[in-house]
């Protein structure tokens, strides 16, 4: 039965949103992190999905192909008392903004509900395809 | 024979063709943020007409009615670069997006229910036959 292929692919941008999440939770917990494990301020990830085909033409799956570090700016605050200021009297902090976040978060959660949504309808059309001739 | 079932195989025919739908639907919701994803579609008349063997040739029918149209030599199928089942057509798009997606999610949404609406219903057809053809059957000491 070919609609069992839904399963996969809204599996598929279901699990892609998630890690989106995931990465949208990251940067929101560190916008105010000025040093990561380098010893350098935090940088925003961005995930990017692409599409993967699963097996025939019509179905056609997400997955996460990278993750790649924001290229931003960093933002400079004005603190000459911090142990990491430079000589001016800047710290350099992540570059991650938090209402694009928020925005981001959003998104991946409408399209996460959607995904889920396809794959209830799915099931409930494939339980009345069993009754096919019962009643 | 024949005649006994060739309803039940049209039925199930557009049935296969409303699940093949329904996965099409679900793939361009699944890719709605993907950048670079063109949304496709499947043009269920001329599938269905190809499918029962009511139609000669794909795309056959596609004639210019207005002098803006573009001719087309070839059916949808060559026309889209597929050759392989020739009914997957390219949705047309409503807004350009920066990432050159092509999805209209409310639109694909809007498909995908009515698109399950008339999978149920022809569940229902079939039912439908299934039961009347049992009901003849029958024998009359049966009720």
């Amino acid at each position: 039965m070919s609609m069992f292929k839904i399963f996969d692919v809204s599996g598929s941008a279901v699990s892609a949103q998630t890690q989106r999440l995931n990465v949208v939770a990251s940067n929101l917990a560190n916008v105010d992190t000025i040093e990561g494990p380098d010893g350098k301020p935090y940088k925003g990830r961005q995930v990017m999905f692409q599409t993967v085909l699963m097996g025939e033409q019509t179905s056609a799956g997400v997955r996460v192909s990278d993750v790649v570090e924001s290229t931003d700016k960093a933002r400079m605050m004005y603190a000459p008392q911090h142990a990491k200021a430079n000589a001016e009297g800047y710290v350099e902090g992540s570059n991650v903004s938090a209402v694009e976040e928020m925005v981001n978060m959003i998104s991946a959660s409408r399209s996460y509900q959607n995904n889920v949504e396809v794959m209830n309808t799915a099931k409930s059309l494939l339980l009345k395809t069993l009754q096919m001739g019962q009643s | 024979m024949q005649r006994l079932t060739a309803t039940l195989d049209f039925q199930s025919q557009a049935l296969v063709l409303r699940a093949e739908r329904q996965r099409l639907l679900a793939s361009n919701i699944a890719n709605a943020d993907t950048p670079g994803y063109q949304a496709r579609e499947l043009d269920f008349a001329n599938a269905l007409r190809t499918a029962t063997g009511t139609q000669q040739q794909l795309g056959g029918a596609l004639s210019t009615t207005h002098e803006g149209h573009v001719a087309t030599s070839a059916g949808f199928g060559t026309a889209t670069g597929l050759d392989e089942d020739g009914n997957l057509i390219y949705a047309r798009h409503s807004q350009d997006a920066v990432d050159r997606n092509t999805v209209d999610l409310d639109r694909e949404r809007a498909s995908f229910a009515d698109n399950s609406v008339k999978y149920e219903a022809t569940l229902r057809f079939i039912n439908g036959s299934v039961r009347s053809m049992l009901d003849a059957m029958k024998s009359p000491s049966q009720g």
